[in-house]
């Protein structure tokens, strides 16, 4: 790859309108003094351009390629993760179809569609996926701050994925030891791919981590010094303040579980006891001794439990852009929104054990649990608020953007206030290790943010490829997965409150359970339509690049930058010559006095005069 | 059809499958009724939330819905609406969390009459132990397990003597006699649970862990592993009967002591050195006949 660096675009390296060219004081020349921007401090940076199609296509340090890369392969190991729950979703409701299922083989299926679904499609699609496409372009930088890193950062994230398939073919097959991996069982013979197969996920793992990190710091340090002018922090939009709290959250969680990872591999490989107490198998005494299994639970959550809002935060704040958007209507208590941002983050490290109510620790750590996990649903409650009341006397545009925002609502309070169930201490014990569990975290950070990522979807696709997708289509694509996945996950509490517990390959016939199992064949049924509905977007995408309406500039008439490059899609470097001026939040939407129903961040005061803008 | 009309049969569908079930929880069995209790206020509580909200969010979808000569309201703050929301939601939450709090002191707090009881688990099953005359259990250590001793009790504590050892998957209880549940495992984590107790705590390798109930219903219940161990983990199944204090008696004294183990080995030792000298006698005495012939 060549180290070569140029001034293709023909934007200059200094910009006329930094503090060196001496523009100083107020507002200067033609200027109107509402409309005065501060001077960008420093000059702009060159970009690397790739030439061939490898540093182009491939080895690229376009964040946008970055994006879309992690899209796709973020979206490849998902269909692999449906695939799994499908087959595990086959043996519950129609064992004597699944003959050739084990015990071990549904058990590396729940593990591997676990942890793939959680790392490697939520956590990467959110901020590897729509981070890497929309942080530049939202807070008008020209790229990332560091595009090296940033596409060593994507191709970490491959290998990473790649070890982690590696072991399906590996002797013994991938670990199936569940998705938190718990020792002492994980890396003992009664759990399946206990040898080679939890070593390779402990390295996917610990790949994962690194690549991760280096675009993490990407992201920080873009929001953090490349804003453009005038963009200050709390005239970005929500959610590039959900990425970015999401991003400080796993740089914080994130070296849990390399750690947790790491000490796990040294009791396998080289037989410390860092998780390991005495233990007898098979009547042996094994050569381990004096460590607790609880520790790496902690270390576990301490990650686990932020992971949960890395996911969901960013999905946050996209929701609220495509709310406002598509309500036409400045999102409600924008401020209250961004300190429930920062607060939930932050309160998320302080409730990790609320896992481990059960799980042996001292119990008289529930008491400052379960009230740590209560506070944390105050804030998300008013985002909940908000959202409802941003479309309270809108003008809202019933499209597929908009459906996909109500999906997300619903299942998003269903799971949120089944969550109140399980962070009350009490309330947890009958109801941990139970199906409850499986469908409140199915509800909450696997149908709701995956609502957020389809709408995301059907909301800047028009700005990625240029085209809109087809409406109809979507229409079929959104009612087959919301009805498909409600009519999952919500009856699938109840069999929680029976007692069916998690985990279970078989049921046997237990007398309370087996009245269970017309609902696990019903469940089966809407798990293989919701899965095979995602063919219809599959299509729509192929079918929209062919001969799909064109978009042309701006086409929801949104307020926010990335709507408003010079060519769509946007080029190398985003802005063309000169980059975007901020005047304004992103919310304007409906301003009494203004012609249009929106006014963009780029308008100065001066162009819409007479307006009764509030917040600028 | 308007989707606002969707998503309320939707909600419409929630409600009424919440009141129809025919899944629900199962007679409760012990003195934990205060969990179901907070549950149901929880259900009324959150059910009451989600169903609000969603209706609202409806109503506003079909109110709103688009209009070309219609301009949305622009607001971007309501200082006194944001604060009365903030409050009304804490009060809210203080309230489910006061009775979960309270109930969590109980699960805590062990009555002092509680009968100990040791669950031993492994993979892939369980055995129990309870206190003989003396009222407490022996201690016990990994290591001294073997097969004359199969919950490993340290030979050398008076109190583990006469231990009771169940060595079976199915124990028997008490009615209305508390009971703390001490929990070991000598190999994974494991989960005794009965659903109709509510119950539950991991059993851990390493170290103790316990919690307590008192069984009000007799019957026969079956024991789940709740805490995933391996393969072998959905097939890990025990079994509790409760009984009155008259038979649970009789069937308590029904069962082997330590001491009677220990008594069983030295008689199957003395046997086994019996049968050996009666063998040379046998041998010797064949002899004799036959030097006598």
């Amino acid at each position: 790859m060549s180290d070569e660096y140029e001034n293709k675009k023909g934007y200059q390296a200094q910009s006329s309108e930094t503090i060196s060219s001496g523009s100083g004081g107020g507002g200067s020349g033609t200027v109107s003094d509402a409309d005065y921007v501060r001077p960008s401090e420093v000059p702009e940076q060159d970009l690397y351009h790739g030439h061939s199609f490898i540093t182009k296509w491939i080895f690229c340090q376009d964040a946008k390629v970055i994006g879309v890369q992690y899209f796709l392969l973020a979206t490849f190991t998902g269909i692999i993760g449906l695939i799994l729950s499908w087959l595990m979703r086959l043996q519950l409701g129609f064992p004597e179809a699944a003959g050739f299922m084990t015990a071990e083989h549904y058990y590396q299926f729940v593990t591997m569609h676990g942890m793939i679904m959680v790392v490697y499609f939520l956590t990467a699609l959110f901020l590897g996926g729509f981070g890497n496409y929309l942080i530049p372009l939202m807070v008008g930088a020209r790229d990332m701050v560091f595009p090296y890193l940033n596409m060593v950062s994507f191709w970490m994230f491959f290998i990473a994925v790649g070890v982690l398939l590696a072991s399906f073919f590996v002797p013994g097959g991938p670990t199936g030891a569940g998705w938190t991996l718990y020792p002492p069982q994980t890396i003992l013979e009664g759990t399946p791919g206990s040898g080679m197969g939890i070593l390779l996920m402990c390295i996917s793992l610990i790949l994962f981590v690194a690549g991760f990190t280096m675009g993490g710091l990407n992201y920080l340090i873009t929001v953090l010094q490349a804003r453009t002018r005038g963009m200050t922090l709390m005239r970005m939009p929500l959610t590039v303040w959900g990425i970015f709290t999401a991003t400080v959250l796993a740089m914080l969680a994130f070296p849990a579980l390399l750690v947790g990872s790491l000490m796990m591999s040294l009791d396998k490989i080289l037989g410390t006891s860092f998780f390991m107490p005495t233990i007898l198998q098979a009547g042996e005494v094994l050569e381990y001794g004096g460590g607790s299994p609880i520790l790496f639970q902690h270390l576990f959550w301490f990650f686990g439990h932020p992971e949960v809002y890395i996911v969901a935060l960013p999905a946050f704040g996209i929701i609220s852009d495509l709310i406002s958007v598509h309500a036409r209507k400045n999102i409600f208590g924008y401020r209250m929104m961004v300190w429930a941002i920062v607060v939930i983050g932050a309160l998320s490290f302080f409730v990790w054990a609320h896992h481990m109510y059960v799980s042996g620790m001292n119990p008289w750590f529930g008491f400052f649990f379960a009230t740590t996990t209560l506070i944390i649903a105050i804030p998300t409650a008013m985002k909940v608020y908000n959202w409802v009341l941003t479309l309270w006397r809108g003008n809202i545009r019933l499209n597929v953007v908009m459906l996909w925002c109500l999906g997300f609502i619903v299942t998003f309070v269903n799971g949120g206030i089944t969550g109140i169930f399980l962070g009350n201490v009490t309330v947890d014990v009958p109801l941990s290790d139970t199906y409850f569990v499986i469908a409140h975290f199915h509800m909450v950070m696997g149908i709701a943010p995956l609502m957020v990522i389809m709408g995301a979807v059907y909301h800047w696709f028009p700005l990625v490829a240029g085209r809109f997708l087809d409406e109809t289509l979507g229409k079929w694509h959104f009612w087959l997965t919301f009805l498909g996945a409600y009519s999952i996950y919500f009856p699938m509490h109840y069999l929680g409150f029976i007692g069916v517990p998690r985990r279970y390959f078989e049921m046997y016939d237990s007398p309370y359970v087996t009245s269970a199992v017309g609902m696990n064949e019903f469940i089966s049924m809407a798990a293989f339509i919701v899965g095979a509905a995602q063919l219809i977007l599959i299509y729509n995408i192929v079918r929209t690049l062919k001969i799909g309406k064109p978009a042309g500039h701006n086409p929801w008439q949104a307020n926010s930058l990335e709507w408003l490059t010079p060519s769509v899609p946007p080029e190398h470097g985003n802005w063309g010559e000169k980059l975007p001026v901020v005047h304004r939040w992103p919310y304007d939407f409906s301003v009494p006095g203004a012609k249009e129903d929106f006014i963009t961040q780029t308008t100065p005061p001066s162009e819409v005069a007479g307006t009764e803008v509030e917040k600028t | 059809m308007h989707p606002g009309i969707i998503f309320f049969l939707v909600i419409l569908g929630s409600v009424l499958f919440h009141i129809f079930t025919p899944w629900y929880w199962t007679d409760i069995a012990s003195n934990w009724g205060g969990m179901d209790d907070t549950i149901t206020l929880t259900f009324w509580v959150g059910g009451g939330v989600f169903v609000a909200v969603c209706l609202f969010m409806i109503y506003c979808v079909v109110k709103f819905s688009y209009k070309k000569d219609r301009k949305a309201e622009y607001k971007p703050e309501d200082k006194k609406l944001e604060k009365i929301l903030t409050w009304a939601t804490t009060i809210g939450v203080a309230a489910l969390l006061a009775p979960g709090l309270i109930i969590w002191n109980q699960y805590v707090t062990v009555p002092k009459n509680a009968l100990e009881v040791d669950v031993m688990a492994w993979q892939w099953g369980w055995q129990y132990r309870l206190p003989g005359e003396d009222g407490k259990l022996g201690t016990t250590q990994i290591i001294n397990i073997n097969d004359n001793n199969p919950f490993g009790i340290n030979l050398d504590d008076p109190y583990g003597k006469d231990d009771v050892l169940i060595q079976s998957d199915v124990i028997n209880l008490e009615n209305n006699q508390p009971v703390k549940i001490l929990l070991r495992s000598v190999d994974v984590l494991h989960n005794w649970y009965v659903p109709q107790f509510r119950a539950k705590m991991d059993a851990v390798p390493g170290i103790v862990t316990y919690y307590w109930f008192e069984p009000n219903k007799i019957g026969e219940y079956e024991v789940l592993c709740a805490e995933y161990c391996g393969v072998g983990h959905y097939a890990m199944r025990g079994g509790v009967e409760v009984q009155s204090t008259e038979n649970y008696n009789k069937w308590i004294s029904e069962q082997e002591t330590f001491n009677d183990l220990i008594a069983k080995q030295e008689n199957i030792e003395i046997e086994l050195e019996n049968k050996k000298i009666a063998k040379n006698n046998n041998f010797l005495l064949n002899k004799e006949i036959y030097k006598e012939e």
